[in-house]
């Protein structure tokens, strides 16, 4: 400490006498603003130091002058003996300290501070009564023009620069100069401070002294202070920035000129220079050289417009220059029709209906069926702006440039066209064209129906369990047979010259005699199944226990029950070899031995295949050939009996196959499929089906070929029966001809069940539908 | 060699997401906008979408990558870089207050320059002339715009002025075809060296503040900005074929040296050309109109005569009947009708035209002119009438266009409900609705007899209405009328009797049937055979009945056939045809319902007709009878 403040001393040594010798005044060195003020206005000494004092000492007025007095105590006692200063300052410390605790005391505290200044100089002290008021307290300030340390301010407490929390266990906050313990003033805790908060209308401008830890209040000066700090202005408000103003050129008029020369002839005179000049612009005006700033503007607004000159010399003639890529250009607008007319014919005018739905169509505009509401003016003077015209152009400008382009081809086509060209029906007559006859008497669903060779009489199978035998001419039913169980499908044996139904009941087959037609037939065909041959070959284990042959029981052999064929799995459809010796049935549930082929004349079963290749549907002897088709559910194979191998597999791509009937000349294949579809297979050309008919709008039942006429026909849940033309020519190069005929929809609904079996008349163009309503219908 | 990857080729190169673009550019996006609106670059529909965008199948804004690689070459793309470059400096200048400076920039402002560009997207004029449709209509809305925020007063007074030149071509070159008032504006078709040019004029008028989400003005400044240019360019060289003198002038005998011809020459020649009714200046001293070189139709018949041929004949003959269809006409516009269409569609058919002077600049005639032939009104009553000429509301001069012809003017006198104003625009053989108005104008046989039917119906029901007294008469006539019919129908029953013999025949075929399969019954039952015989002893040869073919099961029958053959569409096709027949239902449905909507319309129009006369002659019987009254009093 002693040493800075030595230095202090020394520098602030000199200053004192300057001043004291220019103003008389023995103030502190630093006060050089106030030496200046002190010229300039040496009578208002006091006020004007007051006002600083205000700025720099932040006190009451009252407190003022205590203050003032005091610092100016101390600065005097400081001028006078700095010897003592430290001394001095440390008193000044405590006295602030008091007047911030007990404010009573003040009195004794002044009178304690004139006292040692008293007792310092007399002489001094009279002179520097004035001057106490003049020196403003700023202890920082002095001695910060003289040097930059912070550490020579007014420091009370010795302890130096340090963290003030080191002291914070202490009851004393550091060493006074007489190295006296600084004790810490009592703090109050957080409900003291709360309770001062609201007591103490001062609590918001009292602020610690991080040093002293005591309490000052801050005065409306010192606020005021902080403020024009704070805001960047200068602290003192008396300060005048441009203080010396001094008016060099008067605003006054003179009477005597300030220079004393005379105005030359010349300024009396036109210039001439000017003169010729002036000439000269009026030539080059007059010559249209120069032009005035009017017609500079004109031609300026001339030259800013766009300038036009023949861009293209002719009309056709194009010029090789880069393009942007493959140009599209943009499609026109669609030109305006009746209903866009401000008068348009009354028709075109919304009704009430669909003016509603043109309005509900708010959010979705492209759905409307036109893009604004006709409307109808009786005159054009009543003719609006559109309004929505400013968006449509809008939007015609987005396409123009946002949408994307592309060359497409238009298709113009009508309708028609995409129609295959097929001859007309009535040219390919005769096909069975109207309901003639509807055969009744089965109580239940008709599952099956079956022509005699001959074509005179026909036998149903109907889930009723009973068979029945039709004339066909007159629809009278002949016979009955009652079997045990239901009628799956009932076959007539094609064989003209026997008289044999096979009927699938059950799991049991039952060839039975009908007993029409010719009598010698009849008795032909009874001799002929009595006869039970001997069985040369015995039968494997796996065909025994899978059938087993049997001659009707007497009752049944009443009935025309001739031999019985019992297998192990209910049946689904027995299906004849075209000579009619051999026999096909199929049991979907009979897994590895769904299929089976019956020998009539040996009275023997094989089991054509070791392996289930899936869901057997139905199965097809060919009519020349000796091949063999199976239809599962999704594909169908042909097999060669001789051979006893798989020759072709046909894919339908379907879901679940029907049935299936193949041409007479056996070439080509029609097979019916649960989703709606017929397909038509060339079995020359290919696995894959020729044609693929949707004609129908429900799961197709199944379809039958004429033996005799290209006809083919298909029944269908939808309760039709489509008759169709399907020609096939000798010429291999020519595809067969398919022409949808005529749809015959007289079944009724029953069940979701509409027609169950189709079936041909074998010579004339007739087809015997049966259905879900119990009877079958003969369309000729 | 190196496999190539995926989408290193094909079609995923070919293609360019406009992000990439605008990297590849280096532009920000309303640079790249206005250059692809001025360029004329667009977005490409790839045949893949998926495949093009790169695997991703969300749908993104696609450039053809030679386009973009194209645009990379373009000029003003430098000059878009300098709009930058000025705004940042001249924003500089005006942040520091450097206004010396700033002035001295703004005149350095960069030009952009599209006459190349309107070259490059036009390589022919033709091309010009088929793009110009959106150019007209853009340039006429945008010509009656205030100046707005976005879009300076220059810009509008250059449409102005450009749309004003393009009818003064228009008129010149009587190109004008077909014309039309639309709720939305009028419609109007000129053919210009075989192009077809349609453009629409709005009604007055059109502006209304837009928020932006629903109009930006922006982009259409910027299709403004090149489609000037682009119209400013054709106008020069139409005005070039037609031998005028492009920037529009005056003949100068035009110009009288009055007081205000000489105060503002430049305004009051920019009034005249505004007012579109004079001749302009020709830079040929020919001047002399109808020089119109009709089609070679020498050319034409030495070709002989096929359809093609007769047709363009007879379409030349009608237009040289239209370019002039008002010669000799005099017209006199009226103030409450919309002066500029009207001046353009008489002027361009051979009309003289004038309006009220203080309506707008450049009439030529007063309304008191005894030589006018026809006054254009459109309001219900006029006080002051001329004998000399007809009061005519505008759509028929618009009709008239249409039509080819002039039409009687009774129709369309003042005050008069008018007829309804048909488009010409649509294609008269068209296999949708086609209203009766329309039909009449095709065929004016039909007109007649509509009108005629209407009468006679009238006629009737008056008779029928007033035939009360006369019932004794006319039950005596009935008699009569009914006798002459059962003679007649005597006469028919012995022409039809040649009919019956046909039928009897194939009655009897049919019985013979039926005999047949008698016959295989036969065996079984021998009563039956004696009725039989019975039967046929009373057989006899019965009068048979006309045949009538049953149209609707015929119909039917037809129907179902077709229905049936549908369903052999080929598979690949099926779901075309659907939508074909779903497109033709709902054609047919629209057609049906406009057609019933009108029968209504018209069988109630009668019926209030009949009720409106029935009141009348019931007030008019009342009144006579009140005044026999008074009389016996």
């Amino acid at each position: 400490m002693t040493k800075k403040q030595a230095i202090k001393r020394k520098v602030k040594e000199p200053e004192p006498t300057n001043e004291q010798s220019s103003a008389s005044e023995p103030s502190d060195n630093e006060e050089d603003d106030d030496l200046l003020q002190a010229v300039k206005d040496p009578g208002e000494d006091t006020t004007d130091d007051e006002g600083i004092d205000q700025e720099y000492q932040s006190d009451s007025s009252e407190d003022l002058e205590f203050e003032s007095d005091e610092e100016g105590n101390y600065l005097g006692r400081k001028a006078n003996n700095e010897a003592e200063g430290d001394a001095e300052e440390d008193e000044d410390d405590d006295e602030e300290e008091d007047e911030d605790s007990d404010e009573a005391s003040e009195d004794n505290d002044d009178a304690e501070e004139e006292k040692p200044s008293s007792s310092m100089t007399a002489a001094v002290q009279t002179k520097v009564e004035p001057i106490i008021q003049i020196i403003p307290r700023d202890p920082s300030k002095p001695e910060y023009e003289d040097s930059d340390t912070s550490d020579e301010e007014d420091i009370r407490n010795t302890v130096g620069n340090i963290p003030m929390h080191w002291y914070d266990e202490y009851k004393h906050i550091g060493y006074d100069w007489d190295a006296k313990k600084i004790v810490k003033p009592p703090k109050g805790d957080q409900i003291d401070d709360f309770l001062r908060k609201i007591e103490d209308p001062n609590f918001w401008r009292t602020v610690k002294d991080p040093q002293t830890g005591q309490e000052v209040l801050l005065t409306d000066e010192d606020i005021a202070l902080i403020k024009r700090v704070n805001s960047g202005r200068i602290p003192n408000a008396e300060h005048d920035e441009y203080a010396p103003w001094i008016e060099w050129f008067t605003s006054e008029v003179e009477k005597m000129p300030i220079k004393n020369v005379p105005d030359h002839k010349r300024s009396f005179l036109p210039s001439v220079s000017e003169k010729k000049k002036v000439s000269r612009m009026v030539h080059a005006l007059k010559m249209g050289w120069m032009k005035t700033t009017e017609e500079v503007e004109r031609e300026k607004q001339k030259k800013r417009g766009p300038k036009f000159y023949m861009l293209w010399e002719t009309d056709t003639g194009r010029e090789s220059m880069r393009r942007i890529h493959d140009p599209v250009s943009a499609p026109k607008r669609d030109l305006p029709g009746h209903a866009e007319s401000y008068n348009p014919p009354p028709e075109y005018l919304f009704d009430e209906k669909e003016t509603k739905e043109w309005l509900k169509q708010k959010d979705e505009p492209h759905k409307r069926k036109l893009h604004f509401m006709p409307q109808k003016f009786k005159s054009l003077r009543e003719v609006p702006a559109y309004s929505r015209y400013l968006r449509e152009r809008f939007l015609r400008c987005l396409d123009l440039y946002l949408c994307p382009r592309a060359k497409r081809v238009k298709l113009n086509i009508d309708a028609e066209y995409l129609i295959p060209k097929l001859p007309s029906p009535r040219d390919l007559q005769p096909f069975p064209t109207v309901e003639s006859l509807v055969y009744r008497g089965h109580t239940d669903l008709v599952r099956s129906v079956s022509v005699e060779p001959k074509g005179e009489y026909m036998a149903s199978g109907s889930d009723d369990k009973t068979v029945k035998i039709w004339e066909i001419a007159t629809g009278r039913c002949i016979r009955t047979i009652e079997t045990n169980d239901v009628v799956r499908c009932v076959a007539w044996c094609p064989n003209a010259k026997l008289s044999i139904i096979a009927v699938a009941t059950g799991s049991r087959l039952l060839l039975i005699n009908p007993k029409v037609g010719d009598k010698l037939l009849i008795k032909k065909t009874d001799d002929l199944l009595a006869a039970s041959p001997s069985l040369d070959v015995i039968d494997n284990e796996r065909i025994k226990t899978a059938v087993q042959w049997s001659n009707a029981e007497p009752e049944e052999q009443e009935k025309g029950v001739r031999v019985v064929i019992t297998h192990f799995k209910p049946i689904r459809q027995v299906t004849w070899h075209g000579r009619g010796d051999y026999l096909a049935t199929v049991m979907p549930e009979g897994a590895n031995r769904s299929a089976l082929i019956h020998q009539l004349s040996k009275r023997r079963s094989q089991i054509p295949f070791s392996k289930s290749k899936g869901l057997i549907q139905c199965v097809l002897f060919h009519p020349v050939k000796p091949c063999f088709f199976v239809a599962t559910q999704h594909n169908i194979r042909i097999y060669d009996l001789v051979k006893q191998e798989l020759i072709k597999k046909l894919l339908t791509n379907s879901k679940w196959i029907s049935g299936m009937s193949i041409h007479p000349k056996g070439d080509n294949l029609l097979v019916s499929t649960y989703d709606k579809k017929m397909l038509w297979f060339d079995l020359d050309l290919s696995t894959k089906p020729y044609q693929t008919m949707r004609l129908h709008r429900n799961a197709v039942r199944s379809v039958a070929f004429h033996l005799r006429y290209p006809l083919f026909a298909s029944g269908s849940d939808d309760q039709a029966v489509i008759v169709s033309h399907g020609m096939v020519y000798n010429d291999l190069l020519q595809n067969p001809l398919i022409v949808p005929l005529k749809k015959l929809q007289t079944h009724e609904k029953r069940d979701e069940f509409g027609v169950l079996d189709v079936s041909w008349h074998p010579v004339q163009p007739w087809v015997f539908s049966t259905g879900a309503d119990c009877t079958i219908r003969l369309y000729t | 060699m190196r496999r190539p990857k995926k989408y290193e080729a094909g079609e995923a190169t070919q293609y360019i997401s406009r992000r990439a673009a605008l990297r590849k550019l280096q532009l920000s996006l309303n640079d790249f906008r206005r250059l692809c609106i001025l360029k004329g670059v667009y977005p490409r529909e790839p045949k893949h979408r998926r495949r093009a965008q790169k695997g991703s199948s969300d749908i993104k804004i696609l450039y053809h990558a030679k386009d973009i690689r194209f645009l990379l070459h373009e000029p003003i793309v430098w000059t878009l870089r300098d709009y930058k470059i000025f705004a940042k400096k001249s924003g500089r200048d005006r942040a520091i207050k450097d206004f010396r400076n700033l002035k001295r920039r703004l005149a350095m402002f960069p030009e952009i320059k599209l006459d190349h560009i309107v070259k490059e997207r036009y390589p022919t004029f033709i091309d010009a002339l088929k793009d110009l449709d959106d150019c007209l209509t853009l340039l006429f809305l945008f010509s009656t715009f205030p100046s707005l925020h976005l879009i300076p007063r220059e810009q509008s007074n250059l449409c102005r002025r450009l749309t004003i030149e393009f009818l003064h071509y228009v008129i010149a070159s009587k190109s004008l075809r077909k014309v039309f008032i639309s709720i939305k504006g009028y419609y109007f078709q000129a053919e210009i060296k075989g192009q077809k040019v349609t453009w629409i004029v709005p009604h007055y008028y059109p502006f209304k503040p837009q928020s932006r989400q629903e109009v930006d003005f922006k982009v259409m400044s910027i299709f403004v900005e090149f489609y000037t240019i682009m119209l400013g360019f054709t106008n020069f060289r139409l005005y070039h074929g037609l031998n005028l003198a492009y920037p529009p002038q005056f003949p100068s005998n035009m110009l009288q040296d009055n007081a205000d011809t000489l105060k503002d020459e430049s305004s009051f020649v920019s009034d005249r050309i505004t007012a579109l009714n004079f001749e302009l200046l020709r830079t040929d001293k020919v001047q002399e109109d109808e020089e119109e070189p009709d089609i070679d139709m020498e050319l034409l018949e030495q070709d002989g005569d096929s359809k093609r041929i007769i047709k363009m004949k007879q379409e030349a003959q009608e237009v040289s009947r239209l370019r002039t269809l008002f010669k000799g006409l005099k017209f006199f516009i009226n103030r409450e009708v919309p002066r500029e269409p009207l001046v353009i569609i008489i002027r361009s058919f051979g009309g003289k035209v004038s309006w009220d002077s203080s309506v707008f600049s450049g009439a030529t005639y007063d309304e008191s002119d005894e030589t006018i032939t026809h006054q254009i009104v459109d309001r219900p009553s006029l006080s002051t009438q001329y004998i000399s000429r007809d009061y005519i509301q505008p759509q028929w001069i618009f009709d008239c266009v249409n039509q080819r012809q002039l039409l009687p003017t009774n129709k369309y006198f003042l005050g008069e409900p008018l007829p309804p104003h048909l488009s010409p625009f649509v294609d008269a053989k068209r296999d949708t609705y086609i209203p009766p108005e329309e039909k009449a104008l095709h065929d004016p046989s039909l007109i007649e007899t509509h009108a005629q039917s209407e009468d006679e119906s009238e006629d009737d029901a008056a008779a029928e209405e007033e035939d009360t007294v006369e019932q004794e008469l006319l039950d005596a006539q009935l008699q009569r009328a009914y006798q002459q019919e059962t003679a007649e129908y005597k006469k028919y029953g012995g022409a039809d009797g040649v009919n019956e013999d046909e039928e009897d025949s194939d009655e009897e075929d049919f019985d013979g049937e039926e005999q047949e399969s008698d016959d295989d019954d036969e065996e079984e039952l021998d009563e039956k055979e004696k009725r039989l015989l019975e039967e046929k002893q009373k057989m006899s040869v019965q009068s048979g009945k006309v045949h009538k073919v049953n149209k609707r099961q015929v119909h039917k029958a037809e129907v179902d056939e077709h229905r049936l053959q549908a369903r052999m569409v080929k598979p690949r096709h099926r779901n075309l045809f659907r939508k074909l027949i779903r497109e033709k239902q709902a054609k047919e449905k629209e057609e049906w319902l406009l057609r019933k909507k009108r029968r209504t319309i018209e069988t109630d129009a009668k019926e209030a007709k009949k009720l409106a006369k029935r009141e009348a002659r019931k007030a008019a019987a009342a009144a006579a009878a009140a005044a026999a009254q008074l009389g016996a009093k």
